[in-house]
C-alpha cells in the first residue's frame, strides 16, 4: 500500500491552489444557502405561530423538503431548471436545494422559540400598549433568539455536509476533493475534504456563538440561574 | 409524452419490477442497510447517552462530541471506507455503507437519550432510592421508561436521515434505490431519479408511521397525551439548553 498512504502532506502543498478554490466556493454555497434559508424561514414561522391554520401547510411543506434525499433533490430540480446538472446553472439547483433543507429546522426552531416566551413577558409588553407588531419585533422575536440561533447553528452544520454532495452535479466545494479522491482510490483528497468540512463547521458554530452572545447578552445570566437552580 | 405520463409509464413497466434491479429487490436492500444502521446506533448512542444520563457526568462533552460529529459529510466517510481494499468488497459493499451511515444516525440518538434521562425529574429518582430501589432498578423502572419517548424521537430523526442518505451509498458501493437516482443523474435521465426519490419517499413515511406507532407502545400510559406535541415536531434537538 505505498501508493496510497493514509495521507501525503506533499498532496496538499501542491495542491493548495485547488484547495483553497474550493473552500471558498463550499463557504459561498453555505452562506447563501443559509442567509436565503433565514430570511424565507422567520416570516414563514411567524406566520404559523401567530395564524394557527397555516401550521399544518406550512411544516408540512417543509418536512417533506427535508425527507427528499438531497441526492434526488438535486437531481429534480436539476432537471426543472435548464442546463440544471451542471455548472453554472447547477448553483441555481444546488442552492434551492440546501435552502430547503435549512427551512424545516429554522421555522421548527423559530417557532419553538416563539412558544417558550413566557406569557408574563407578552402580557407586560400588553399592558405597555405595544401594538402586535410591535410586542411582536420587541418582545417576542428577542426572546426567542436563543432557539433561533439554536437553528442556525444546526442548520448551517447541516449545510456544509451537505454542500459535498453536489460535487455530484459538478459543484461541491470540498466535495471535489472526495470524489476526486474517491474517482483515483487516493485517501489524501477524501481526507483533506473531510478535514476541512468538519474544521469549517467548527469556526461557523464558534461565529454564531459569538454572535449569541453579541445579540443576546442576558441569556449568560440566565444560564447561570439555570445551572444554579 | 408528458413528464408525468413517462413517470408512471416507468412505475406500470413489469421490467421495473422484475430482476436484480428491480424495485422490490432494490427496496429490500435499501430497508435491510437502514434498519441495520438504525439498531446499530442505537445500541451504540443509546448506551453512551443511558451511561452519561444515568451518572450525570460527563455529558454535556459526550452532547457536544455528538454535535461535532453531525458536521462529518456522510460522502466524505463512505468514499473514504469504500476505497479501502480490506473494506469495500467486503459482503457486497454492505459493510463501508454500514460504518459510514451508522456514524451518521449515532449523534441524533445519543443526543436525545442523554437529554431524556436528564429529563427525569430529580425528585421523582429521589424517591425511587429512597424507597429502597437500587441504582440498576431506577434505571430499568424510573429512567428508562420515562425517557423512552425521548429516545424514540432520536430514533425517528435517525430512521429518516438514514434511509434519505442511504441513497449515496449506491454511489460508492452498495445498490439500492439510489442507483435509480444515481443512474438517472448520471444520464440526465429526470423521470429515474424522481422514480428513486419518490420511492425512497414512501420508504422514509412508512418508517416514520411504523416508528409513531412504536413510540407510543412503549411511552408510559399516563404520558401518551403528550406525546403528540413532542412527536409532532421536525429535528428532535433544538439543543437550545445546551
Amino acid at each position: 500500500m505505498g501508493a496510497n498512504p493514509f495521507f501525503r502532506w506533499s498532496y496538499v502543498t501542491g495542491q493548495w491552489g485547488q484547495i483553497q478554490g474550493d473552500l471558498v466556493q463550499h463557504i459561498e454555497l453555505t452562506l447563501v444557502a443559509v442567509a436565503i434559508g433565514t430570511v424565507i424561514a422567520i416570516p414563514l414561522a411567524v406566520l404559523s405561530w401567530r395564524y394557527r391554520i397555516l401550521r399544518t401547510p406550512v411544516f408540512g411543506f417543509a418536512s417533506t423538503l427535508y425527507i427528499i434525499p438531497s441526492l434526488a433533490l438535486f437531481a429534480v430540480l436539476g432537471g426543472v431548471i435548464p442546463g440544471g446538472y451542471v455548472p453554472p446553472h447547477s448553483w441555481f439547483t444546488a442552492e434551492v436545494a440546501l435552502v430547503g433543507y435549512t427551512l424545516l429546522i429554522l421555522i421548527w426552531n423559530t417557532v419553538a422559540g416563539l412558544n417558550a416566551v413566557p406569557s408574563d413577558a407578552r402580557e407586560a409588553a400588553t399592558a405597555l400598549g405595544y401594538s402586535r407588531t410591535a410586542a411582536l419585533l420587541r418582545v417576542d422575536l428577542p426572546l426567542a433568539l436563543p432557539y433561533i440561533f439554536a437553528g442556525l447553528r444546526v442548520a448551517t452544520a447541516t449545510v456544509i455536509g451537505l454542500v459535498t454532495v453536489t460535487a455530484l452535479i459538478g459543484l461541491g466545494g470540498l466535495g471535489q476533493q472526495i470524489t476526486y479522491g474517491f474517482n483515483i482510490s487516493y485517501n489524501t483528497p477524501i481526507i483533506v475534504g473531510l478535514v476541512l468540512s468538519i474544521g469549517l463547521a467548527a469556526i461557523a458554530d464558534l461565529l454564531l456563538v459569538g454572535a449569541q452572545r453579541l445579540a443576546v447578552p442576558w441569556s449568560r445570566a440566565d444560564r447561570r440561574a439555570r445551572i444554579g437552580r | 409524452m408528458s413528464f408525468l405520463d413517462r413517470l408512471c409509464d416507468w412505475f406500470t413497466s413489469g421490467a421495473n419490477w422484475t430482476g436484480s434491479n428491480g424495485i422490490p429487490v432494490l427496496f429490500g436492500r435499501q430497508l435491510e442497510l437502514s434498519v441495520a444502521v438504525v439498531l446499530t446506533a442505537l445500541v451504540i448512542g443509546g448506551g453512551i447517552g443511558v451511561v452519561f444520563g444515568h451518572t450525570g457526568r460527563g455529558g454535556l462533552v459526550a452532547v457536544n462530541a455528538a454535535n461535532a460529529f453531525r458536521a462529518v459529510p456522510t460522502l466524505a466517510l463512505l468514499t473514504l471506507l469504500a476505497i479501502q481494499p480490506s473494506i469495500s468488497l467486503k459482503w457486497g459493499g454492505f459493510l463501508a455503507s454500514w460504518i459510514a451511515l451508522t456514524a451518521l444516525a449515532i449523534p441524533p440518538i445519543l443526543t436525545n437519550t442523554y437529554v431524556g434521562m436528564r429529563e427525569v425529574d430529580a425528585d421523582v429518582r429521589d424517591a425511587a432510592k429512597a424507597v429502597g430501589l437500587t441504582g440498576g432498578q431506577v434505571l430499568r423502572r424510573v429512567e428508562a421508561p420515562l425517557a423512552a419517548p425521548f429516545v424514540m424521537a432520536g430514533v425517528r430523526t435517525a430512521s429518516i436521515e438514514v434511509v434519505a442518505t442511504s441513497t449515496l451509498a449506491a454511489y460508492v458501493s452498495y445498490s439500492d434505490l439510489g442507483t435509480y437516482v444515481i443512474s438517472g443523474l448520471n444520464t440526465q435521465n429526470t423521470v429515474l431519479s424522481v422514480a428513486g426519490a419518490l420511492l425512497v419517499g414512501v420508504m422514509a413515511g412508512l418508517v416514520a408511521l411504523g416508528l409513531g406507532l412504536l413510540t407510543r407502545a412503549v411511552t408510559p400510559v399516563p404520558l401518551r397525551s403528550r406525546l403528540r406535541l413532542r412527536i409532532g415536531g421536525g429535528p428532535a434537538v433544538a439543543a437550545a439548553e445546551t
